[in-house]
């Protein structure tokens, strides 16, 4: 192939490198003005009053917007009003709303707003949330318009469960010969994108409602706003530019209603919502928090029979997609593992902690955390090597996942091989820990990744390919661009297929809702398999359309014509032919007549064959495919301060067919570089009251320059035969393993269980001490 | 005192090797100045913090976070941003050691190292991490950013 599996540069590369790259934060617009928000100090509150009197007095000031018992707006259940009312339920949720005619006198006047709150018992954690006497954060849920496939427990605290039942649990342990039990936890935490939430919304004299946003999900923001405000679905367009990192976060739809909101309160101006760095963290969507426990049973020589668990999610104060991230928990709820009797409750849990989006990975790497420690547990107890305990029951075709779906050698990689490959990468052999000096050890851990996305059944994908009267081609997808290079991609894909030089594919980076075919939203990892197919179908139209205007030009039957080159030529006479340059707008023949016209393609994709799951045993089908992989860390860790340095990560997944080799390696080693961050040092200090301590990157510390380890990223190649060039998803999965692979490590340095994130050295010295997390 | 009664000043400012000039309130950061008043928005707002280092412009030949300076701080100074590089090095190595995804933090990172180069061209690996801790980049691991630095230091 040409053009598949190359280092092709980014297409906007450039533009990102000279500053001329456009993020929606960039928009200026004649008239704009500038909304800023006023969030809650409280986790729960009752509103008393809101004065709004000296606020309005303010220079500048054209609006000050305050909550409405109606419409309620959310994802999976419209339970959230988009600024509160009557109470507060998270610390950083939007209270008031003030629009100004610059970014200070709108904040100026928010900081003169008086709003009166009497505070409310504080749910902190899921478990609190179950307790008998929790006070119920939703008293309504029972009214709430839900999704389908949420199972809402009214007069609870259960925003939703799904069930797994396969085969017969209880059977499963009494046949096991050995047994562990393990609890793990973690809070919620965030993406952190560099690029804060922003949006510019109007309104025009005809109603079109124009937002420009930040977001991976533009068409849904478009069908959101129209089912909450009654607005024509089709006089809603959404622009979404560049956007400046998302990783899952800006699928949620938050900032651009609350955008909608304050044009309308100003006659439809145009009006900036950009969110600072503390309400980015705060207000907008978060990571997922989760408390587990997960029970597996074996036989004597390693094979699992049983597996039981418990998820409960963190839904925060809002369902949004939380009832989507429990289901995706619980359909790849074991890992990669062949078990016969599998037990899974996935419950998402309302608390008043910030609410979550999804996060890259889409509650994987927070289950496998869970069951990827328990594994070590249980390989330390059957005095197993780690790896030959996973080796053993490494999943495989012919084999069912937690849901039943029969595995083959298409929906699936291959485990056995990636395992095989991560032994020599780390040298497995030498052993897992070394004994270096008194104080330090140098320590290897584990996990095995895998992963399907679960995406809405009827998800689908759409592309429009141009003809340029020089014979290039414009494509059209609805993929965003979020930094994972998919435009590209699938330029590189229409180049290999169109056997064209890719230079020539040139592709539009925004996408609009109105001009745009919809890509459901650039999640999941979807994009190249979705979008690619979508692509390929529109290349076939293309194609077609070509032979046909050039057939009539040649004089011949179009099954005699091929396409290469930016020609349509004979097959067996490649000189006879026409360029697609006098083809693309239509031909012209010498005496002036025409025919044809500009040379459009148009095609689609929907996912095929995905089913709801059955509400009590969880049977169906919940996604196309399973990426999976297996990873390791290598530590150094200090035995006296509980300090470690991470020295190697390792990636083999296997990725079915690498179509741009460098920014498949980029994708994996970011993923990786966020999933260690996630392990080792990222949450929210959250305190009793259910306020956020660290809402600011000087708090709040993600990786940085110079405390990278040395990545090492392989791949296998297990073709996926109904993807485009057989490429299986890639874009999350570096991420998975790495909080159980580091938590593994350092269990085995400390010869503490370690069952917490974030692994900082502090939380590993109380571990060994003996002490709780919160008290000192 | 409201806001609007602060007394906006004039300003002369040498940005990339022209003179602008701009009516600013004396509290607007550089960065301000440069987004809002400018057109100059490869600078990127991330914290207003001085935090993650989107925003980082070369004054003089140090790099600065325009959102930690105050526009007048900057009026006996030259300012360099990322639309003043023309073809630098640096530009060239990000794109083709795939430094970067999203994008968004780029700018701020190029006109650190661009700094960095043209101070220590033979910087160890101490002093580049020294450096460039000071910016935060969410998309890649980092090791790309470093490749692309060291191609373009002195051996």
């Amino acid at each position: 192939m040409e053009t598949i599996g190359k280092s092709v540069y980014r297409k906007e590369a450039p533009d990102k490198v000279t500053g001329a790259a456009k993020y929606t934060a960039d928009v200026q617009k004649p008239g704009m003005l500038h909304a800023k928000l006023v969030i809650s100090p409280y986790a729960h509150a009752r509103i008393k009053d809101i004065d709004i009197s000296e606020a309005r007095k303010m220079p500048g000031v054209r609006a000050v917007l305050t909550g409405q018992p109606t419409p309620l707006v959310g994802e999976e259940i419209r339970d959230r009003p988009p600024i509160a009312f009557g109470k507060v339920r998270y610390h950083g949720e939007p209270a008031a709303v003030v629009v100004a005619d610059t970014p200070v006198q709108a904040q100026a006047a928010a900081e003169r707003i008086r709003i009166a709150y009497e505070p409310l018992p504080v749910v902190n954690s899921p478990a609190d949330a179950l307790r008998k006497d929790a006070p119920l954060i939703h008293e309504n849920l029972e009214q709430y318009e839900k999704g389908v496939m949420t199972y809402a427990e009214p007069n609870t605290n259960i925003a939703s469960r799904i069930r797994i039942r396969k085969g017969d649990a209880a059977k499963g342990f009494s046949e096991s010969d050995v047994i562990v039990e393990n609890r793990i936890s973690f809070a919620p935490s965030d993406h952190a994108a560099m690029e804060t939430r922003c949006c510019v919304a109007e309104i025009a004299a005809d109603g079109t409602v124009t937002i420009i946003t930040s977001s991976q999900a533009p068409f849904m923001a478009k069908k959101i706003i129209s089912a909450a405000f009654g607005v024509e679905i089709g006089k809603i367009v959404v622009h979404a530019p560049l956007v400046g990192g998302a990783y899952g976060g800006k699928s949620s739809v938050q900032w651009e209603i609350i955008g909608y909101l304050a044009s309308k309160a100003v006659g439809g101006r145009p009006v900036k919502l950009d969110y600072t760095r503390e309400e980015d963290l705060l207000t907008a969507p978060v990571h997922i928090g989760l408390d587990a426990t997960v029970k597996l049973g074996c036989s004597k020589d390693g094979k699992l029979l049983a597996a039981e668990m418990v998820y409960l999610f963190d839904s925060g104060a809002y369902a949004d997609k939380s009832p989507n991230l429990s289901r995706a928990g619980a359909v790849d709820c074991t890992g990669p593992y062949h078990i016969d009797h599998v037990s899974c409750d996935s419950l998402s849990v309302y608390t008043n902690h910030p609410y979550p989006s999804a996060f890259r990975g889409f509650a994987h790497s927070e289950v496998l955390f869970a069951f990827e420690r328990t594994m070590d547990m249980l390989a330390a107890k059957l005095q197993m090597d780690p790896l030959a305990l996973r080796r053993k029951n490494a999943i495989a075709p012919g084999h069912t996942t937690p849901t039943q779906v029969l595995l083959n050698t298409s929906n699936v990689g291959n485990l056995p091989r990636c395992l095989e490959r991560l032994q020599e990468l780390m040298n497995w052999e030498e052993g897992a820990l070394i004994r270096l000096s008194d104080r330090k050890v140098r320590a290897k851990g584990i996990s095995c990744i895998w992963k399907t996305s679960t995406i809405e059944p009827d998800a689908s994908s759409g592309a429009v390919l141009l003809a340029n009267p020089d014979g290039s081609i414009n494509l059209v997808s609805g993929v965003v661009e979020i930094g994972t290079g998919t435009k590209t991609v699938l330029a590189q894909m229409l180049a290999e297929k169109l056997r064209m030089d890719v230079s020539r594919i040139h592709v539009k980076m925004e996408v609009d809702t109105q001009t745009t075919p919809e890509h459901w939203k650039t999640v999941a990892s979807r994009g190249t398999f979705m979008a690619g197919r979508a692509v390929l179908a529109a290349a076939e139209d293309l194609i077609r359309q070509l032979k046909d205007i050039a057939s009539r030009v040649l004089r011949c039957s179009p099954d005699d014509l091929e396409v290469g080159g930016e020609r349509v030529f004979l097959r067996d006479d490649p000189k006879t032919g026409i360029s697609i340059k006098d083809i693309a707008y239509g031909y012209t023949y010498p005496n002036g007549n025409a025919i044809g016209g500009q040379i459009i393609g148009r095609g689609n994709y929907i996912l095929r064959h995905l089913t709801c799951l059955d509400p009590e045993t969880g049977a169906g089908v919940p996604g196309p495919e399973w990426t999976v992989g297996a990873q390791g860390v290598v530590v150094e860790y200090d035995r006296r301060d509980h300090t470690y340095q991470i020295l190697k990560a390792v990636s083999v997944i296997d990725i079915g067919n690498v179509l741009n080799a460098k920014a498949a390696r980029g994708q994996v080693i970011g993923a990786m570089s966020m999933g260690l961050s996630f392990g080792g040092r990222e949450t929210f200090e959250i305190d009793r009251n259910g306020i956020v301590l660290n809402p600011q990157l000087r708090t709040y510390r993600p990786l940085r320059f110079g405390e990278h380890p040395e990545y090492i990223v392989d791949f296998v190649e297990t073709p996926q035969l109904d993807a485009p060039f057989g490429a299986r998803g890639v874009g999350e999965h570096g991420l998975l393993g790495m909080p159980a692979a580091l938590a593994n490590a350092l269990s085995l340095a400390s010869g503490t269980d370690l069952n917490r994130l974030p692994l900082t050295p502090e939380f590993i010295w109380r571990t060994k001490r003996g002490t709780s997390h919160d008290s000192v | 005192m409201h806001p609007s009664s602060y007394g906006k000043i004039g300003l002369h400012l040498n940005i990339n090797g022209e003179e602008r000039t701009v009516t600013i309130r004396p509290a607007d950061t550089l960065l301000d100045v440069l987004r809002e008043h400018l057109g100059l928005t490869g600078s990127k707002p991330g914290c207003l913090n001085g935090d993650c280092g989107a925003c980082t412009v070369i004054v003089g030949d140090l790099p600065m976070k325009s959102c930690l300076m105050l526009a007048v701080e900057a009026a006996d100074h030259q300012v360099i941003t990322i639309e003043g590089l023309n073809h630098a090095p640096i530009q060239q190595a990000f794109i083709e050691k795939f430094a970067f995804q999203c994008g968004y933090c780029t700018p701020g990172f190029i006109m650190n190292v661009h700094a960095l180069i043209n101070r220590h061209p033979q910087a160890d690996c101490e002093t580049v991490k020294e450096w460039l801790k000071s910016n935060i980049c969410r998309c890649t691991g980092y090791t790309e950013i470093e490749e692309a630095v060291r191609s373009c230091l002195l051996p």
